[in-house]
């Protein structure tokens, strides 16, 4: 049966048209953003930088094409219409009438509903996994930096040891699906009824860090108002293992009848324990170098003659000082994890392969691509891609260049 | 200097000890060892089966006693099966009382691979033959870009050429292998049908080269003309430049001359820490453009937990990562007169 097809100019019409609920949330942020730029901080200043405020853009428009993907796909990113297999770019579905505007896959889904759903995937695992690499790194890195000596061979010896790991040999070594059988070997863990595989074992160990830096934080700060710190310190403490037994250990709490459940996929929590394990030492390492140079700043000196403990003087003096270059290298990073996890799609590993993520959609794909009419499948996740990785750097870039100009 | 270079191989010795381990034990892993054992025997053999193949082929003993046989420093396993003595250490068509007691990396026996049926010492050196060959093009073709690209942006820092040549290598940086190698096949392979989106080992011609080489060269070159641009941008509004410049030389002259030297300590370093980088971009291409060389034997290593392969590509890789991590170190102490190593 002939599929009808759009002209190329109503495919290029229509991708735009179908990002509208995105367009008016950005055009509305850019505005709100202009209006209150001078209270944003850091991020106010991007104004001033045209590159940085387009990466800033491309991100935010990747953003909100994750949270109003509903929206935007005519489509789910799993469904399937059985006349578009390998349908050309701007097919129509005779079907439901819904225009493929990048072409159907070889199974007949959208291409561009599921870059669109692919999104939520991406946005959710790369910056949560910055950001808990970037907690374990900054409690390992402070006291590093600060103290050296030899919690700071062992640390950087540890880091090092990562570091030389290639990282495709590490994620071929940690996300097979061998890796995901639990064991009961010990008699604790079979009276426990708990499992325990090297994923499970590397998140227990790495989501630790969050809770142990909050906690910190607090400690420290409030140490003389018992009240407020009691009252941190529990909320910490309740949301914190929620999250955390949740996660790890795939605990599955319900008040009544409504669940109250976290649990991620073991797939999914293989990758991000992988994703956390390779990035966190080199956040070490930044963090340990910026605290060595800080250190020896005069105001770091006066709060240790008035007596401030260690970690009050890292988390209070140092880490806010160091804000500048972290958060530039925050946006790096995010882009970073994000090629990252296009590695690890690309090479089957990790998410299941009926996910729309973009690297399993490139890694999919790419048998095809040889063929021009084919090409689409690997092509749009790849550009989707990398244009959300080049709104990143740019943006650090931008942010990087304001900060120079103090 | 002597010194530091000897501490750093004891470094660099004890870094591979516990990073071979590390692989060896998750190699190792009961569920790892089991795939093996139906891959090698067959897909359908019972618990008991899959305990006795495991047995009769050395796979059966404490993991550290076999991290010691494959290191050489425990002496290899032998068992006798049906009257027939079999052995880490003893070959095909050997007599058992020939064969050395130890066989391990120390002897210089990398062990033998089950996938490709062959002696891992044969077969790695000449897929890494082929690795080289591509990543000396890619070289060829990166480094000089990079630096020409780095000067140019550097030299007249804020100027239009500064600000477009930095924006294309941000988005150069942006574009992982997978990104352009696909893009590029799309465009110069599918569309076009220039050049040719499979590389082959036996033949090395401009059609099949093109393309691998350009992917895995466009990643690397953003960052190292960045770290030119910055260092080159430095070196500029240096005193001494100042003093070139106001003694009337020609802005040609005073670039070539008196800026450039300085300018490249700093990417000299980059070059050399980017070879890491390129271990995982040669793995990505290799195994897209379907080229026969280190990453794609390491991606079958992987996929078949061929474990003595695996291992030894390993040692491969971290011995290149932290060997360029010392040349970097040596090299920016040579290069820069103001630090000296002690």
């Amino acid at each position: 049966m002939e599929i009808e097809t759009l002209s190329g100019s109503e495919i290029l019409i229509q991708s735009f048209s179908r990002f509208s609920p995105v367009w008016i949330a950005l055009a509305v942020t850019l505005v709100v953003g202009f209006l209150f730029r001078a209270k944003l901080g850091t991020f106010g200043r991007l104004y001033g930088s045209p590159i940085g405020l387009a990466g800033a853009m491309i991100v935010l428009f990747w953003v909100f094409t994750a949270i109003l993907s509903d929206l935007v796909a005519p489509m789910g990113g799993r469904d399937v219409a059985f006349l578009m297999k390998k349908a050309p770019l701007g097919g129509i579905d005779p079907q439901s009438g819904i225009a493929f505007l990048w072409g159907g896959d070889n199974l007949g889904r959208d291409v561009f509903s599921r870059v669109v759903h692919g999104s939520q995937v991406v946005l959710i695992i790369a910056p949560a996994a910055t950001l808990i690499a970037y907690m374990v790194g900054i409690t390992l890195g402070l006291p590093a930096g600060y103290y050296t000596g030899r919690i700071d061979a062992l640390l950087s010896f540890l880091a090092n040891l990562v570091l030389a790991f290639p990282v495709i040999l590490l994620f071929y070594l940690l996300v097979t699906p061998e890796i995901r059988e639990l064991q009961y070997d010990t008699w604790l863990l079979g009276w426990l009824g708990v499992g325990w595989s090297i994923p499970r074992a590397m998140a227990a160990f790495f989501f630790l860090f969050p809770i142990i830096f909050l906690l910190i934080l607090w400690f420290t700060k409030y140490e003389k108002n018992q009240q407020r710190l009691m009252l941190y310190g529990a909320v910490t403490m309740v949301v914190g293992f929620w999250i955390y037994f949740g996660i790890a250990f795939g605990w599955e709490p319900a008040i009544g009848s409504v669940p109250l459940n976290l649990s991620l996929d073991p797939n999914e929590l293989n990758v991000f324990a992988a994703v956390v394990f390779a990035s966190s030492p080199g956040v070490f390492r930044i963090v340990r170098g910026l605290t060595m140079d800080i250190k020896t700043r005069d105001y770091v000196a006066a709060a240790q003659t008035r007596g401030e403990r260690p970690w009050y003087i890292m988390l209070w003096e140092i880490l806010p000082n160091a804000r500048g270059p972290l958060i530039v290298d925050l946006c790096l990073r995010i882009g970073y994890t994000t090629i990252l996890l296009g590695t690890l799609g690309f090479f089957g590993l990790g998410l299941e392969p009926e996910s729309p993520d973009w690297g399993s959609m490139i890694n999919h794909g790419r048998q095809f691509v040889r063929l021009a009419e084919t090409a689409h499948m690997a092509l749009f996740p790849a550009l989707a891609l990398m244009m959300l990785v080049l709104g990143l750097n740019l943006m650090a870039d931008g942010l990087r260049e304001e900060s120079l100009k103090d | 200097m002597f010194l530091f270079i000897l501490r750093r191989f004891g470094t660099i010795l004890l870094t591979m000890l516990c990073l071979t381990l590390v692989v060896f034990y998750m190699v190792n892993l009961d569920a790892n060892l089991e795939k093996l054992a139906k891959t090698q025997g067959s897909m359908r053999m019972t618990d008991e089966q899959v305990a006795s193949w495991l047995d009769n082929n050395g796979y059966s003993g404490g993991m550290l006693t076999r991290y010691g046989e494959w290191l050489g420093v425990v002496p290899g396993w032998r068992k006798e099966v049906d009257g027939e003595i079999t052995g880490k250490c003893i070959k095909k068509g050997m007599a058992p009382e020939e064969a050395a007691a130890y066989c391990g990396v120390l002897q210089g026996d990398f062990g033998y691979s089950l996938r490709l049926q062959k002696p891992v010492g044969e077969v790695l050196p000449q897929y890494l033959g082929y690795t080289g060959i591509l990543m000396f093009w890619v070289m060829v073709v990166m480094v000089p870009g990079a630096l020409i690209i780095g000067v140019l942006a550097g030299m007249r820092e804020g100027s239009g050429l500064d600000r477009s040549l930095s924006v294309a290598s941000i988005a150069s940086t942006s574009a992982p292998e997978y990104v352009t190698g696909i893009v590029f096949t799309v465009i110069f392979a599918s569309s076009l049908g220039i050049l040719k989106g499979i590389a082959s080992t036996r033949s090395i011609t401009i059609e099949n080269f093109t393309l691998p080489v350009m992917t895995m060269a466009i990643y690397g070159i953003g960052y190292i003309a960045r770290m030119t641009r910055a260092s080159m941008a430095e070196v500029m509004t240096s005193q001494y430049i100042r003093t070139a410049r106001l003694k009337g030389l020609e802005f040609r002259q005073v670039v070539l001359k008196h800026a450039l030297r300085n300018a490249l300590i700093a990417p000299f370093t980059v070059i050399m820490l980017q070879f890491p980088w390129l271990l995982t971009g040669v793995v990505i291409v290799e195994s897209m453009f379907n080229y026969k060389g280190f990453g794609w034997l390491l991606v079958r290593a992987a996929e078949n937990n061929d474990i003595d392969l695996l291992l030894a590509c390993s040692c491969v890789a971290v011995v290149v990562v932290l060997l360029t991590q010392l040349i970097s170190d040596i090299g920016y102490a040579y290069l820069n007169p103001r630090i000296r190593v002690s």
